[in-house]
């Protein structure tokens, strides 16, 4: 067999048609209404779903509006409902599906446009609300060599670091579907974060007073969409059961 | 703090310090979780020694009933045990409400939400409170009969009870949802308080949630039979209603 007819019975076995029905709406184009296109086009080997959505862009609606920026997996951007699933159109196969795809944007967050969500904003009022920075009084003198850590201790803050704020857990969530004041396991993550580290004055007393309550870690109901959709696999069940031991220990302890 | 939710001034009064209730609310609603599901695992098994014999089942009641301790029976002693199950019931139930969806809105999206991200854990919720809810009742019945009526129970009484006092269907539907909601409730307590975590989390999850599922069958299968056998004996006995157990001679007194 020569490299042609392999090439050709490739082609061949990965020729398969799929359909992406693709829910459409935008919210500025005054008496939009939400529908449902589909549109038709031919496998490629690899294929992805931001290729696959850029091949429609390209060749069957100029108009569709879609996220993307790194194709990696890295920048967060992609996050869509893919098949009723949250998860990030870069990082999956079209060949890991049937070839009949429904894709939605991420329920919650404001919409742009058809695929298309600000997450960001909703991320920075999260940020905010939950103070998601260094908390020290110590003046910062650039000179000065940093503290040390352990090499454990850094690995483990940086595991939790590698969220990369694509809003999956939220979408996952269904606490936060039904109670939008929620902080989803984005938040409860970035807690955990700065309480591991040393660097961060805050106590567990200051801790409570941000999730210590039925919109914070109290309020998770451990359904666990986010630890199963989380594309970055974030330990968040065991992050958030952590955080829950900890603010109980808080709260029985409190007089008030 | 908080400065983007305080929008409104009751929430000012409200944010001024997080309360310690809810965290007072999450740990309650656990340990009681969790006792009445220690209390249901071993009552289904009191109540199927009635596979093994009349007798055993006869000898089961004396032994609650404080025989062996005291040489006489106090079926006031059932009584008190319904009342505390009772009580740890509802306040368990109390602190469980706040899950409850609080109005068709949010009920309708976790539904809509549950049905197309397709995801066990989360439907396992919705069993949850549905089971839950199906105990209001159907427990609240069976608890006030135990406590009013504690001498009524042994081979005879119960069958009559389940039989002729129309209780089986409850009784049918009751089993099921307790001990749905009994194990989702106990795996959920371990993901929920991060007990037998292990080194690989998920893993673990995975080895829990197929217990879970062990124990659904398990005591289902041995609830089911022990019902099925007070049927049969209600079924033979229903012509002499009200007539009480004696021990076989040489049966355990
Ligand atoms: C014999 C009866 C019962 C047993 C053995 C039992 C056991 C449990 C357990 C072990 C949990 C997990 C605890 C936790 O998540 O902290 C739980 C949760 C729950 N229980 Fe029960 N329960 C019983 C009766 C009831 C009743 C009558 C209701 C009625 C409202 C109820 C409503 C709930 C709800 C809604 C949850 C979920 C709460 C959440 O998601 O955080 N339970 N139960
Ligand atoms: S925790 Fe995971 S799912 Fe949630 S925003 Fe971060 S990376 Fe995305
Ligand atoms: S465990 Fe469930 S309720 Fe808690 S944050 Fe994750 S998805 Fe939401
Ligand atoms: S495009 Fe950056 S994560 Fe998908």
């Amino acid at each position: 067999m020569n490299a042609l007819t392999k090439g050709l019975m490739m082609k061949d076995k990965a020729a398969r048609k799929i359909k992406i029905n693709i829910l459409r709406f935008d919210p500025n184009i005054p008496n939009d209404r939400p529908r449902i296109d589909m549109f038709e086009l031919e496998e490629a080997p690899g294929m992805t779903l931001f290729i696959a959505l850029n091949d429609i862009r390209e060749h069957h609606d100029a108009s569709l509006k879609f996220d993307f920026v790194c194709r990696a997996g890295i920048c967060g951007s992609c996050s869509m409902l893919i098949n009723g699933r949250p998860g990030l159109a870069c990082r999956t196969l079209t060949s890991t599906m049937e070839p009949e795809i429904m894709l939605a944007p991420l329920p919650l967050f404001e919409l742009i446009g058809d695929l298309s969500v600000y997450t960001g904003n909703w991320m920075r009022g999260l940020n905010e609300r939950l103070e998601t920075w260094i908390h020290t009084q110590e003046e910062v003198d650039v000179e000065r060599l940093e503290e040390r850590m352990e090499p454990e201790l850094a690995e483990e803050i940086y595991e939790l670091d590698r969220c990369i704020e694509c809003g999956c857990c939220v979408a996952g969530c269904g606490t936060i579907q039904m109670r939008e004041e929620f902080v989803g396991a984005v938040g409860l993550n970035k807690i955990a974060r700065y309480r591991l580290d040393p660097r961060d004055k805050r106590d567990d007393d200051d801790y409570y007073e941000l999730v210590g309550d039925e919109d914070g870690v109290f309020g998770c109901m451990t359904l666990l969409g986010c630890e199963d959709v989380c594309p970055k696999e974030l330990p968040l069940q065991s992050k958030i059961a952590y955080l829950r031991r900890k603010m109980v220990e808080v709260g029985l302890n409190k007089k008030d | 703090m908080k400065h983007d939710r305080l929008h409104k001034s009751v929430d000012a009064y409200l944010k001024l310090h997080n309360s310690s209730t809810p965290a007072r609310l999450d740990f309650v609603q656990s340990v009681t979780g969790f006792i009445l599901a220690l209390f249901i695992m071993g009552h289904i098994l009191f109540e199927a020694t009635i596979l093994i014999s009349k007798d055993a089942m006869y000898a089961m009641t004396r032994f609650f009933e404080g025989y062996y301790f005291f040489g006489e029976t106090y079926p006031g002693i059932i009584s008190f045990l319904a009342a505390a199950i009772f009580i740890i019931l509802i306040v368990h139930t109390l602190a469980a409400l706040r899950k409850f969806p609080s109005n068709y809105r949010q009920y309708s999206i976790f539904r809509k939400h549950s049905a197309e991200f397709r995801h066990n854990d989360t439907t396992l919720w919705l069993w949850q409170v549905i089971t839950g809810f199906m105990m209001f009742f159907l427990a609240s019945v069976h608890l006030y009969m135990m406590m009013t009526n504690p001498g009524d129970i042994g081979p005879f009484a119960s069958a009559d009870r389940i039989v002729s006092g129309w209780m089986w269907p409850l009784y049918l539907v009751l089993l099921i949802s307790v001990v749905l909601h009994t194990f989702i409730g106990l795996y959920r307590l371990a993901l929920k308080w991060g007990w037998f975590e292990g080194k690989k989390p998920k893993e673990s999850r995975k080895v829990m949630k197929k217990i879970m599922i062990a124990a659904i069958v398990f005591y289902i299968g041995i609830g089911l039979a022990a019902l099925g056998a007070y049927i049969v004996i209600g079924i033979e006995h229903s012509d002499k209603v009200g007539a009480r157990y004696h021990p076989t001679e040489g049966g355990q007194q």
